[in-house]
This record gives C-alpha cells, sequence and structure tokens, in this order.
C-alpha cells in the first residue's frame, strides 16, 4: 500500500523510501496517491470528514461498488469483461424484494437462492465464453439485456415488493457503541471480509494462474492449466460478488428494477483506475478496490465543492481516460528502461511502440503480488 | 450427427458468413411472417415494410460505422453521446429556419467528426484500449448534454422533416440513405488502400506495423467515420423528431446494439474480419425481430431476453465455424483480401 516511510537516514530506509515513493508513481500507486489527495483537499473543503464516524459511513457508502469491484478485478484480470454484473444486481434485488417480503422466515432460504442463482449467472456466462468461444463481451452484453428484460418483465418496471427489516438491517445497521467511531455498518464488516478473501484468492495458485491466463492463455494452456475452469470460476466470483452488493444495495435503495444501473461501467472505470489492465494479466485487487474509494472521493469532492452534480460523467470520463493513458505511458517508460537491465547486451530498443501487455518478467512479478 | 458432419466440410467452404446472416434473415421473415400471420395480420403489408425499414435507417447509420471500429479492433461506446449532442446541434442552429440547414447538418458534423478525431487519437496515441477511450470520450460528452439540456431543445424546419417522413413507395428516404453511405462505405473499404489498411490494422497490429503501415491511420480514419455515422444518425432523429434532444441516443441503446449488430452480421469483435452487408443484415434481423414482436404482441420487456439470447447465440454459430476456417486463413484461396 501507500506505505508511509518514515523518514529516517540510514542507507537501507532510504532505499526502501525511494521503493516506496516509485511505487507511489506507478500505475498500481498512483492511485493510493490520488485517494490521498481527494481525502485531504475533502477534509480541506469540510473538517467535518475526517471524523470517523465520518469516514466510517464514507467507507459504507463506498462497500457496494468496492465489492463490485473486486469481483470485475477478477474477470478483467484473467483478461476478460462483465457487462451484466448491474443486471445480476437489479435481479437479485428483485428476488429479495419479491421473495423475502415479510416473512422473516424467509430469509434464509432466500439467500441461498440468490447465492445459487448468482453461482449459476456466473456460470453460464463462463462456459459460454470458454466452451462456445463467444466474447465476453457479447455473452456478459446479451446476459446484460435479457436479465434486464426478465427483471422488468417480473416487476413491470416500477418498485415491487419490500423484504423484512432485519434483513435491510444488513446494509443500514451494524455493530453499535463501537469506542471513536460511533457504529462499525455491516456493509463495512462486509467490504473488509470481501476484500480479504479477495486477497487470499489472488495470492493463491488459484489467483496466479488466473492472471497468467490473463496475459497469456497459449502458454497456461500448454502447462496444462484448464483454462475454461479458471475464467469460468472468474465470471462465478464475479457474479456472486454483484449478488452480494444486491443484498447491500436491497437495504439502502430499495426495491426498484434501476438499482444497479451503470455498476458494470463503474466497476470497470474503478478497476481501469486501479492501474489493473484491460485485457488482462497484470493487476492487484487492492488497488481495483482504491479506485472504487477514489472515484467515490471524487465524487464526494466535487459535491462539496459544489460542482453540478451532471458534470461527474465528464469529470469521470477524463479521469479514466487520463488513468489509462498514464499507466500505459508508465509501462512503456518502465519497459524502457528495464530491457537493458535484463538483456544488458541487447542495443536499447528505439520504439516500443506495439501494445504494452508484454512488459519484462520481473515487472510483472512485483505487480503481481502485493 | 454423423451426416451433418460429412455434409459440414464441403458447406464450409463455399458459405461466407455474410451469406448465413442473409440465410438467418430469411429464416427470420418466413418464421416472422408465419407469427404475424397467425395473429391476424399481413407481415408484407406496405405499413409494416415501411416500419422496418424505417427502424433500420438509424441502428444501421452507427453500425456501418461501427463495423469499420470493430474492423481496426478497436469499438465504439460513444455513439449515443454523440447522436444525442448532433441532433442538438442541428436543432439549435436551424431554429426552424430552412436557410439554416446546411449550416446545421454542417455544424452538427464537424462536432462528430472531432468527436470521433479525439477518440481516435486517444486510442492511438495516447494507447488507451478503445473500450476505455471511448467510454471515457462519452462520458465527457454526457457530462456536457447534462449539464447544458435539461430537454428537447432547438427546433428543425418542416423541409428538413421530409428527410425522416417521406418515402419512394415503401422505402424510406432515411433508409435510401443509409443503404446508399453502405454502398460507398464497402466500396471505400474495398477499393481503397485505408479500407484495406483497415482489415490489416485489425487482424494484426503487430504484423500491420511491421510490414510498414502507419498503424494509426486507419484506427483515426475508422473512428472519425464511426462518429460521423453517428452525427448522421443524429440528424435523421431530429428530422424525425422536430427537435434535438439531449437522451434520443442513449434511450436508442445505439453504443451496445450496434455493436451487437456488428456481431450479428458476423464480424469478428477482435478486429480484421467482417464486412459491411453482413452489418446491414444483423440490423434488418434485429429490424424484423422487432417488427413480429409488436405485431404478436409480445411482452416489450422480453423483447430484450430474446435480442440478448439472439446475440450470444448468433456469435456462438459464428465462432464455431470461425475457428476452423481460421486454419485456412493463409491458403491460396485468401488472396482475395
Amino acid at each position: 500500500m501507500s506505505a508511509a516511510t518514515t523518514p529516517t537516514t540510514t542507507p537501507a530506509v532510504a532505499t526502501r523510501a525511494v521503493t516506496a515513493l516509485r511505487t507511489l508513481i506507478s500505475p498500481r500507486g498512483a492511485v493510493f496517491l490520488l485517494l490521498a489527495i481527494l481525502l485531504v483537499s475533502i477534509t480541506a473543503l469540510n473538517p467535518n470528514f475526517a471524523e470517523p464516524g465520518q469516514l466510517i459511513r464514507f467507507v459504507q457508502r463506498v462497500s457496494p461498488i468496492a465489492i463490485v469491484a473486486i469481483g470485475q478485478f477478477f474477470v478483467i484480470v484473467s483478461g476478460e469483461f462483465d457487462l451484466s454484473m448491474g443486471s445480476v444486481i437489479a435481479a437479485q434485488v428483485v428476488l429479495a424484494g419479491n421473495l423475502i417480503g415479510q416473512d422473516e422466515s424467509k430469509i434464509v432460504p432466500v439467500t441461498v437462492l440468490m447465492i445459487v442463482v448468482g453461482a449459476a449467472i456466473g456460470l453460464v456466462n463462463g462456459l459460454v465464453t470458454t466452451v462456445l468461444k463467444v466474447p465476453s463481451f457479447i455473452v456478459t452484453l446479451g446476459m446484460m439485456l435479457a436479465l434486464l428484460g426478465i427483471v422488468y418483465y417480473v416487476t413491470g418496471g416500477s418498485a415491487s415488493g419490500n423484504p423484512a427489516d432485519s434483513f435491510r438491517e444488513l446494509r443500514r445497521g451494524g455493530i453499535r457503541d463501537v469506542p471513536v467511531v460511533g457504529i462499525i455498518p455491516w456493509a463495512v464488516i462486509v467490504l473488509i471480509v470481501t476484500l480479504a478473501v479477495a486477497i487470499l484468492i489472488s495470492r493463491s495458485p488459484y489467483g496466479k494462474t488466473l492472471i497468467a491466463a490473463g496475459d497469456n492463455v497459449t502458454t497456461q494452456r500448454y502447462s496444462g492449466v484448464r483454462v475454461w475452469w479458471v475464467k469460468t470460476s472468474a465470471f462465478i466470483i464475479s457474479s456472486l460478488c454483484a449478488t452480494l452488493a444486491g443484498i447491500l444495495l436491497v437495504g439502502y435503495a430499495g426495491v426498484h428494477p434501476s438499482v444497479g444501473r451503470g455498476y458494470e461501467f463503474i466497476a470497470i472505470t474503478a478497476v481501469v483506475l486501479g492501474g489493473v489492465v484491460l485485457g488482462g494479466g497484470r493487476g492487484w485487487v487492492v488497488a481495483a478496490v482504491a479506485g472504487a474509494f477514489t472515484l467515490e472521493a471524487l465524487f464526494t469532492l466535487l459535491n462539496f465543492a459544489d460542482v453540478p452534480s451532471t458534470w461527474r460523467d465528464t469529470i469521470q470520463g477524463v479521469i479514466i481516460i487520463a488513468a489509462v493513458a498514464y499507466s500505459a505511458v508508465a509501462f512503456r517508460a518502465r519497459r524502457k528502461v528495464s530491457a537493458p537491465q535484463a538483456s544488458p547486451s541487447e542495443e536499447k530498443e528505439p520504439d516500443p511502440d506495439g501494445h504494452p501487455a508484454h512488459p519484462a518478467p520481473h515487472t510483472r512479478k512485483s505487480t503481481e503480488v502485493d | 450427427m454423423s451426416i451433418d458432419a460429412s455434409v459440414r466440410p464441403k458447406r464450409r467452404v463455399r458459405l461466407d458468413s455474410t451469406v448465413i446472416v442473409y440465410i438467418a434473415l430469411v429464416v427470420v421473415v418466413v418464421v416472422g411472417a408465419i407469427l404475424v400471420n397467425t395473429a391476424g395480420r399481413n407481415f408484407f403489408s406496405t405499413g409494416n415494410i415501411r416500419d422496418i425499414l424505417t427502424g433500420m435507417s438509424v441502428l444501421g447509420l452507427v453500425a456501418i460505422g461501427q463495423t469499420l471500429v470493430v474492423l481496426t479492433g478497436s469499438l465504439d461506446l460513444s455513439v449515443p453521446y454523440v447522436i444525442s449532442l448532433s441532433s442538438l446541434i442541428a436543432a439549435e442552429t436551424m431554429r426552424g429556419n430552412p436557410n439554416n440547414i446546411a449550416q446545421g447538418v454542417l455544424f452538427a458534423l464537424a462536432f462528430a467528426a472531432v468527436a470521433g478525431l479525439a477518440n481516435g487519437l486517444v486510442v492511438t496515441k495516447l494507447k488507451v484500449n478503445g473500450f476505455i477511450a471511448t467510454l471515457g470520450v462519452g462520458l465527457i460528452i454526457k457530462g456536457y448534454l447534462d449539464t447544458n439540456y435539461k430537454g428537447s431543445s432547438g427546433s428543425v424546419p418542416t423541409e428538413f422533416q421530409y428527410i425522416g417522413a417521406t418515402g419512394l413507395g415503401p422505402v424510406p428516404i432515411s433508409t435510401i440513405i443509409m443503404l446508399a453511405l453502405a454502398t460507398l462505405v464497402f466500396l471505400f473499404l474495398r477499393k481503397t488502400r485505408m479500407g484495406h489498411h483497415i482489415y490489416a490494422v485489425g487482424g494484426s497490429l503487430e504484423v500491420s506495423r511491421l510490414s510498414g503501415l502507419r498503424t494509426a491511420r486507419p484506427v483515426i480514419v475508422a473512428h472519425i467515420i464511426c462518429s460521423v455515422m453517428a452525427g448522421l444518425a443524429g440528424l435523421l432523429l431530429a428530422s424525425r423528431l422536430g427537435v434535438g434532444s439531449p437522451t434520443v441516443g442513449s434511450q436508442g441503446g445505439y453504443d451496445l446494439l450496434s455493436i451487437a449488430a456488428v456481431v450479428l452480421g458476423g464480424t469478428l469483435l477482435a478486429g480484421g474480419r467482417g464486412s459491411i452487408w453482413g452489418t446491414i443484415g444483423g440490423v434488418a434481423i434485429f429490424a424484423v425481430l422487432d417488427s413480429v414482436m409488436s405485431a404478436i404482441q409480445f411482452n416489450p420487456f422480453l423483447k430484450d431476453v430474446v435480442r440478448g439470447v439472439v446475440i450470444v447465440a448468433a456469435v456462438a454459430i459464428y465462432t464455431g465455424r470461425g475457428l476452423e476456417r481460421r486454419r485456412a486463413r493463409f491458403s491460396t484461396k485468401e488472396v482475395s483480401r
């Protein structure tokens, strides 16, 4: 992370500080720098924001987006897209609203059903992508249209159903009477647990295989990886994350088929802000979550700065292009620097004009794990 | 199954994916006509044909441009906002005065060309993935639209409205314009150097570069043409509505639908392979499906389900074939392209 370095002067620490600084300006570190700058600016405009209670509310607000970003991370890092996440959220919200109703005894079975449905959607997305070889963009686009169509058909396009309050508690409530922050919302805990699991997954052999499959499918296939299953499970993770976000959003936004609209693009934006490369093979899940926080912090800042909310999209557009352009340029620059190190006898290549998807091996290794 | 396998290799040699698209179109038309007839209506009535052709025109224009962009291996997600803003620019410049028509059209298309240039430059010079680049440019335009327009604005003179409203027999003028442009773009792809470069860059950026192509240009040109086509679609919509509207593009969902039509028409999403006529076939399939589903009073929400399934199924069929065709890529027959 944005390793806070203490200003000691021993050489070892100095080099570490330099490394930390370099990480901060590298694409995957830049998001933390940007986040810090945004948070400081928000606090400058509105000192109340720095109060622990306010901060925890901020985290609570971001958590559904962050969870969706975690799901999208796994799909993108494996080299695919998931455009169906928003409609999975809508479907799950409507499912919860209509099936649970005011009957508290149904909470557990319906939750199980939602998880099964989520996993099934991911399985279909994954299998059609990997077995039928349809580009995931098209598969998940089709899934998005189909799910939204069903959701609107079932609901008639209006709000319907209202799950029991205890189900909504997950989004609204939390551990009360905690010193300093007052209340730790369940949503924050869910986010922390999800992130922890995601980090574990991405560090496990499976996670590394997933990233490697995103980098080069052919080598993975030759090394005996069941690529179809690795990618399919990424889609399942993604749909399950969308389900989780849906469960959180029921309590917050209520039951309406438009809940979750645009989440897939927000999630992709967040992931890309976190320096994750579209096309797969490179990325860090924590940076993806930081991307979600950065996006929300940006909107909060615009809000406090009295910028009309209609400009949000424009600024989001500029930021997303700038972030990706920056990482593309930075990776190319790194390649230029690192190429002679890797093979000192070779001449410095004058024109690494090709797409920056294949950096020097050691560059990649450093981006995989923390 | 076994009979199928023995027949297949022969067919595969002959059938181009564009041909398959039109076979699918014929099947959809036949099945649709039967369904519509059982619902007690005439599918081939002049009114119905006109509706289908009208339905094709706007999506057709967008999809022609999108085909070029997809052929280069990029995408254009900014089209809905380009459509909306160019409809507004046209309507506000014309302000109901017939003398301003040329000016309005010019301004709208100039804006569209600039948007396309921006897309192309971001993709090629900043090396931003086409998905993100055009999503970003689209969002930038969307923010501008949301901030400056609360509702429809400007107005289009009656003379200009004729373009969207009249036709030769059952064929609307707008569809004729669309087909004429499709022919132009088809010739552009077939006959010009730039057209061939568009295929080359989409087929393999690296190989094109090593062959001495300036790889940025085809991509930029494709993006500019795509945006100008979206601008034309915006003009057409303005002519139909009589006003410019800030939401007309996004409500139509033209970004994803046009990509779907392109892919339905047999163009590879990864680029390098595909044709304009395939895309027009894809657009026609969508229009016929829409018309049939309205005629038999299919639930409008479930239309999207059908669309989604059709898109995925179609691409599954193409890719199943495409993978096998790939092997023949360097055989002697491939010289034609």
